[in-house]
């Protein structure tokens, strides 16, 4: 799966109540939250973010708190990847199990600025950036997670198992 | 026998496995989750998206509204709703709304329902809190707590284990929140990054079980996944009264490995206040500038037990707060109001005009029940001072213990609890 984008980035520990602020959490609705997607953090974003635009953070991206209302924020924004020099454990998880492509890549994190063109290709996990004509590659996404990934999301390999059980 | 640490052990244990080591992927069976009216709605959602019809074990999953609660507004009603009617559907008897209810942390260790050697799974990051009792308790996103409730089992790569020894002779007023944020401040909002902290050492066997709470739910402040705290005879002498199913008690071996062991003393160090807006961002409270504030919050998950509201009473006894200064006072839950009540602190907190609150998150995430407007500066002795944390992202929170909140809110700047005579 490839992703094209405009790169727009943040700085270290971007916490979750920069993604989206507690006081929009009294809703699950995707589209509300994606309008105040990192409100706290560049209160322009949710306004001129394009569909494939890619987040570009540095270390402990997603820090805080458990929301999974940060990754759907951000997917529902229409952000195609995120590609960070560290994640957070909470928010690397609910990435993968909401379906939101997140790449951990150091020296993408450290050389992309804002505005470059970049285009991802997930499943090599390489990342160009037509504007500074560089090359990064992510570290790979460990195998377990991929198997999440292929089959859909932890919703869809639990649900798999409930009918593989029915059928026994 | 491999050597293990507490955490490898219980992990261990519930993978049905005779050892387990840092990175392993295992499956291990839960014995309680949670979710609150922020999380659980998407739980739910994914729940029934799933095509299950029940959730695995009624008595192991508790559902308590704590943070938009009592309700704020009718967005949050309507999603407090949607817990109360899942609960009634499922027949949980673990959900607990206004009137019995409490912040969920300070909850379910109360109610003995979650207890030491446990896996426990919460959908909110503090969930970490429960490793005071000796139990491997981590924060999960709603869907994980969802797969969580149909199956009883969750997917972990194992944590490699960082040790924190601290030891020394504790000065007044230095308490938990003290020792986790001196930690955080060492160490960073990523030192402890998918580890499971293992917090040690003369200084935590003579704390109590209030401020191993503390300790240990600010373990994800520093980026853990767990923060655990081996149980003896204080964990004993806390859940034999509240246990109402078997637990058990593991401790780390003597040559179990740590990716990195800190040792402390905390014999000099004075009560430490994380300015804004990182929970490292520590400074010993006697070092700060005079730093004039507008609002205090005694409460929250971290520190709104009883021993917390007793701390804030012993400085506010007999004085009052600074004419321009808010004290909002929140005991955790409704046990913990009706002592605090029948103990006369809340005499001590009305009398030095202080107001106290039904049991809330509130106002520690922005919430409702004590908002911040622009340029306003608040000491709170909550767990996050994130921009925009408590309101206004203009707005600023000091993270502190309950006396330095309590001395801070008397003299109307932060400082420390011998400033007040």
């Amino acid at each position: 799966m490839k992703i094209k984008g405009k790169a727009w980035k943040f700085e270290d520990d971007i916490d979750t109540d920069a993604i989206i602020p507690a006081r929009y959490l009294n809703t699950i609705d995707p589209k509300i939250l994606a309008a105040h997607c990192m409100e706290d953090a560049d209160p322009s974003f949710a306004g001129s973010v394009k569909p494939g635009d890619i987040i570009v953070a540095g270390k402990n991206f997603g820090c805080g708190s458990s929301r999974e209302h940060a990754p759907i924020a951000i997917k529902g924004a229409g952000v195609g990847c995120v590609i960070a020099q560290s994640f957070a454990r909470i928010f690397y998880r609910n990435s993968f199990n909401m379906g939101l492509p997140i790449l951990e890549c150091p020296a993408a994190a450290a050389s992309i600025q804002s505005g470059d063109e970049l285009e991802i290709d997930l499943d090599t996990g390489v990342i160009v950036n037509h504007s500074r004509h560089q090359e990064y590659r992510a570290h790979p996404v460990p195998p377990f997670m991929q198997e999440l990934l292929k089959v859909g999301g932890l919703m869809a390999y639990v649900g798999e198992r409930l009918r593989q059980e029915g059928a026994q | 026998m491999t050597s293990m640490t507490i955490s490898e052990k219980i992990l261990a244990k519930h993978a049905d496995q005779p050892s387990v080591q840092p990175d392993d992927l295992v499956e291990v069976r839960i014995d309680f989750a949670l979710g609150n009216d922020i999380t659980a709605p998407l739980a739910i959602d994914a729940f029934r998206r799933s095509g299950a019809k029940h959730v695995f074990d009624p008595e192991r999953i508790a559902l308590i509204p704590d943070h938009f609660a009592p309700n704020k507004d009718i967005a949050s009603a309507t999603q407090i709703k949607a817990l109360r009617e899942f609960a009634r559907e499922q027949q949980l008897p673990h959900f607990y709304e206004v009137g019995r209810m409490g912040i969920e942390h300070a909850l379910l260790p109360e109610l003995g329902l979650v207890l030491p050697g446990d896996v426990v799974i919460g959908a909110d990051s503090h969930t970490c809190t429960y490793g005071a009792l000796g139990a491997f308790a981590t924060g999960v996103g709603s869907t994980d707590l969802a797969a969580a409730m149909i199956t009883g089992k969750i997917w972990f790569k194992v944590p490699p284990s960082i040790k924190f020894v601290f030891y020394g002779k504790r000065r007044p007023w230095f308490g938990g929140k003290d020792l986790i944020l001196y930690a955080i401040g060492q160490i960073g909002v990523d030192g402890a990054h998918y580890a499971a902290m293992e917090f040690t050492g003369q200084v935590i066997d003579s704390l109590p079980m209030a401020d191993r709470f503390t300790i240990s739910n600010m373990a994800i402040e520093a980026g853990a996944k767990a923060g655990i705290i081996a149980p003896d005879e204080i964990t004993a002498e806390y859940v034999k009264d509240r246990a109402k199913r078997p637990y058990e008690f593991y401790q780390s071996d003597r040559d179990a490995a740590y990716s990195s062991i800190y040792e402390w003393d905390v014999s000099n160090l004075e009560p430490m206040v994380a300015l804004p807006h990182s929970p490292e961002n520590v400074r010993p409270v006697t070092e700060l500038p005079e730093i004039p504030i507008d609002q205090v919050v005694v409460g929250s998950c971290t520190n709104g037990r009883l021993e917390d509201l007793r701390q804030a009473a012993a400085v506010l006894k007999g004085k009052k707060v600074a004419p321009h200064v808010r004290c909002i006072i929140i005991p955790a839950t409704q046990r913990i109001y009706r002592q605090a009540m029948r103990e006369g602190l809340f005499e001590i907190f009305l009398e030095a005009e202080a107001a106290v609150s039904t049991p809330t998150c509130g106002p520690c995430l922005g919430g409702h029940m004590g908002i911040l407007a622009a340029g306003e500066r608040a000491v709170a002795t909550t767990n996050r001072n994130f921009i925009g944390r408590m309101g206004h992202v203009e707005s600023e929170v000091y993270l502190s213990n309950p006396a330095v909140a309590a001395a801070s809110a008397i003299l109307g700047r932060i400082a420390h609890p011998d400033e007040v005579r």
